[in-house]
């Protein structure tokens, strides 16, 4: 039997993307909002892996861009995707088969439910990041080297721009661009391509493991070790948080996090270097955590993720870090999304050989 | 220098309804506490509260000094929680063509929305971050809205999509619905809640549905201080520790939730003298820490849900923990509640408690009876576990300061040791166990405000934070401050990511003593 995303099924992704949001990745509540509402219109949504999807299928990976706190303020319109599908069709002659979100972390791994269930089209089981990044290049096909073919974003008003960028960084930037002349939010379609082409150039299963992580701290007696287990998370620090130097330059908030241990971890001290994500986590200088690897704070009691614009003085937190898909660790993946990516002066090593 | 007697002896009255007793006192023009009263909170909150006042002005010579009664209730808490007396509310959402996928009022349990909604629509309308419309207002969709729904309505709560920084559509609208419905009340949302449409939106509609709790209130109080013949101005005491005029309160009644902890930790701070403190408030069945910055208390950062509603006001961070004076030793949480004066052993009662456990340790003298010696060793070790409780919680809601000292508060404070880790010394104020009912007493009127101001440009910047400055004074006259004194007590700017030119979230808080 296929499976099927439910409004039952909707809290366990938005917890699960948020955790894999790893700081960044825009809040999960109004994708949750908008998830449930569009289900109930328009029916439960099929969750479909690549393989069961013919070779020439069209996929169409979507994300919202924009700031988040734009997000909170600036819902989406519920015909953003129909726009985008329309000019698919326009150009490819013939519909898209299936809606892919293209950053599971955060509030874009849940709002493609909704996107899926207005368009009537499955959701493919797969995302271009396995976490959350800032940068429109930071995508699975990309490393891959899918050509950069076309971008298509649609905005609240209704506008619709298509880019043909010569590669990811310039879809990156105009795309940037044309999301600030729409209000700092708009709906986007980067790369559109066929399940063949998606084979090696996407991470499978993400949409389930979400669910999974989810799932994974429902009603359990330890919620903290059930999402460490779940995860296959090293526990960098249980701590408070005490110091937040953080700044915009750039159009990013970046700043620097300091977590002092309590209980069993009293006398440590963790540093957590924050670009829109956690990117690298420091202990007595000494590198224990590092970007591409997946580095996420988390309420000790709750094991619900904090955002980097949730962070306050004071909050009891514990720092989850665990292994990114291995296409990141590839050398075209670390050029991409590595710590020199975001200008650390690192070479980078996993987390399961530095961590421990 | 004589002061007229008749102004040292102005008196006012301060009540705080609580959660189990309703706590009243009378402060005189030098702040003094010149009587206290405790009563049980009864389940429709105005008996109670009318006891309470009763009990505080038998204990004065002359009731008829009192010029002004301060009032922090849950009436509209229980109102909400309860789904009693709430009005019918149109909703009326400026966004159009944007925000579709998420309708007013999705994220509402079933059965408030119910209760609640006359009827809910989006039109064209709203703005930008940068200031630009989405699209300009249809007053057209708006007159046909209100021509639907208006009949059943009570009132009428209106969002714009970055109305806190573009308020001209919602004031708009607001003129239109006075046109069509006349005197209906309006709630427009730039001036309840922050930036989060959602969460702004659910407040909005919630103060809408609250305007018949606030009258209720107001008439109930109003009886009561007209039958004991007294002719005073009356205030509400809201969230962040501040008053608002009884007028402002009518227009802003969802304001009023959440005012009980910030009572007690701007009592405890004016009671000791000290702005800068953890606050532990010792109650019958558990204890509130927070913390005062500068006077005030210290905001979560977290959403609040009432009722199952999300909204984004800003609330005390308060940590509460399951201990309190009625906590029943070896049946922890469980707490003998409001019959401790029955149960506890000190009172001859069967039932031993923390407040018996702290008698003997000898930490304060309670009750008519000695505790019995079979008691005595497992009272001890009662007394070690609650001790290391309060320490964890000092150590949670401390942020790894130790040098501060912990005020402590409310009728269960003698639980607490006379030294805690984590804290420089414990103070124990006169009158700690009303200090709720006092903070209502002195509280400040106060005024906010929140926008987003681009920092490219310094001088457009500063023109900028200083018209925000302007209008939270403005507001916190409105509510009843004395427009002379009136302060900025608080700018905060929270930088913003992904923005075409460098923008700052700007909240301010205007606050100052009420006009004379």
């Amino acid at each position: 039997m296929q499976a099927r995303i439910s409004t039952d099924d909707v809290p366990a992704l938005a917890r699960g993307c948020a955790v894999l949001g790893t700081g960044g990745g825009g809040d999960v509540r109004a994708g949750g909002l908008a998830a449930r509402r569009a289900i109930l219109e328009y029916g439960e949504v099929p969750l479909v892996r690549l393989d069961e999807l013919p070779e020439d299928a069209l996929i169409l990976p979507l994300s919202g861009i924009g700031a988040p706190t734009v997000s909170h303020e600036m819902i989406h319109a519920e015909d953003e995707p129909v726009r985008i599908r329309d000019e698919v069709e326009r150009i490819f002659g013939r519909p898209p088969a299936a809606v892919m979100s293209s950053e599971i972390g955060g509030g874009n791994g849940v709002a493609p439910v909704a996107w899926a269930a207005r368009l009537g089209l499955p959701l493919l089981d797969a995302d271009a990041m396995g976490r959350a990044f800032p940068e429109v290049q930071m995508v699975s096909m990309y490393v891959a080297g899918v050509p950069a073919n076309i971008v298509i974003m649609s905005d609240v008003v209704g506008n619709v721009v298509t880019i043909r960028p010569v590669d990811g960084l310039w879809s990156e930037q105009i795309a940037r661009a044309v999301c600030v002349a729409s209000g700092s939010s708009a709906l986007m379609a980067d790369y559109v391509l066929t399940a063949r082409e998606c084979r090696g150039a996407v991470i499978e299963g993400t949409v389930s493991r979400a669910i999974a992580i989810g799932r994974a701290t429902e009603g359990a007696q330890d919620p903290l070790a059930a999402l460490q287990d779940e995860l296959g998370a090293v526990r960098l620090i249980t701590g408070k948080l005490t110091d937040l130097d953080r700044r915009t330059t750039g159009g990013f908030v970046r700043g620097t996090v300091t977590i002092e241990g309590t209980g069993d971890d009293r006398g440590r001290t963790l540093g957590l270097e924050i670009q829109n994500e956690n990117l690298v986590a420091v202990e007595d200088g000494r590198v224990r955590a590092m970007v591409p690897d997946l580095i996420t704070v988390v309420d000790t009691q709750a094991a619900t993720a904090v955002q980097t614009e949730g962070l306050r003085y004071g909050q009891r937190v514990t720092v989850l870090a665990w292994p990114c898909d291995p296409l990141w660790r590839t050398p075209k993946g670390l050029e991409t999304a590595g710590p020199r990516a975001f200008g650390y002066d690192l070479d980078y090593l996993p987390v399961e050989k530095i961590a421990p | 220098m004589s002061e007229r007697p008749d102004q040292r002896r102005r008196l006012r009255v301060g009540i705080d309804v609580g959660g189990t007793n309703t706590d009243a006192v009378v402060l005189d023009e030098t702040d003094s506490v010149v009587a206290t009263a405790k009563r049980p909170t009864s389940p429709d909150v105005t008996e109670g509260l009318r006891a309470a006042l009763d009990a505080v002005l038998a204990e004065l010579d002359d009731p008829s000094l009192v010029t002004r009664v301060m009032l922090g209730t849950t009436h509209a808490t229980n109102a909400i929680l309860e789904r009693r007396s709430l009005g019918r509310v149109a909703v009326l959402r400026l966004g159009l063509p944007a925000t579709t996928s998420v309708p007013p009022l999705s994220d509402w349990p079933a059965d408030l929305r119910d209760v609640v909604a006359a009827g809910a629509a989006i039109v064209r309308g709203g703005h930008f971050v940068d200031g630009r419309p989405i699209a300009p207002l249809d007053t057209d969709a708006v007159k046909r809205f209100l021509a639907d729904v208006g009949s059943e309505a009570d009132a009428v709560a209106v969002a714009g999509v970055f109305s806190p920084g573009s308020a001209d559509q919602e004031n708009q609208v607001a003129e239109i619905i006075r046109a069509e419905l006349g005197d209906v009340a309006v709630s427009l949302s730039h001036e309840i809640g922050s930036l989060g449409l959602l969460e702004r939106e659910n407040a909005t509609v919630l103060n809408a549905a609250l305007y018949g709790v606030a009258r209720d209130v107001t008439t109930a109080l109003q009886d009561a201080l007209d039958s004991r013949g007294l002719k005073v101005e009356t205030f509400f005491a809201q969230n962040d520790g501040t008053l608002m005029a009884v007028d402002y309160a009518a227009r802003y009644p969802v304001l009023t939730i959440g005012s009980g902890p910030a009572n007690s930790l701007r009592g405890a701070a004016y009671l000791s003298g000290v702005e800068d403190a953890i606050v532990a408030d010792v109650g019958g069945t558990s204890t509130d820490l927070g913390v005062l910055v500068g006077g005030f208390p210290r905001e979560s950062a977290a959403a609040v849900e009432i009722g199952g509603v999300t909204t984004n006001f800003r609330m005390p961070d308060i940590l509460s923990i399951a201990l309190g004076g009625g906590t029943m030793v070896g049946a922890e949480p469980r707490s003998v509640g409001y019959r401790i004066g029955r149960e506890a052993l000190v009172f001859g009662g069967p039932t031993p408690t923390m407040t018996d456990a702290a008698v003997a340790a000898g930490r304060g003298t309670v009750g008519t009876h000695g505790v019995p010696d079979q008691w005595r060793v497992r009272l001890a070790e009662a007394v070690a576990r609650a001790d290391e409780l309060v320490a964890d919680a000092v150590d949670r809601v401390a942020l790894g300061k130790a040098d501060r000292p912990l005020i402590a508060v409310g009728g269960g404070a003698l639980l607490l040791a006379g030294r805690i880790p984590g804290a420089s010394e414990v103070i124990r104020p006169r009158h700690a166990e009303v200090a709720n009912a006092v903070g209502a007493a002195i509280a400040l009127a106060s005024g906010r405000l929140e926008t987003i101001v681009p920092t490219g440009n310094g001088n457009a910047r500063a023109a900028l934070i200083e018209k925000a400055k302007e209008e939270a004074a403005a507001r916190a006259v409105a509510a009843g401050a004395d427009p002379a004194s009136v302060q900025i007590v608080e700018l905060s700017e929270i930088p913003l990511s992904y923005l075409p030119e460098p923008a700052v979230r700007l909240q301010v808080k205007a606050a100052g003593p009420l006009s004379r």
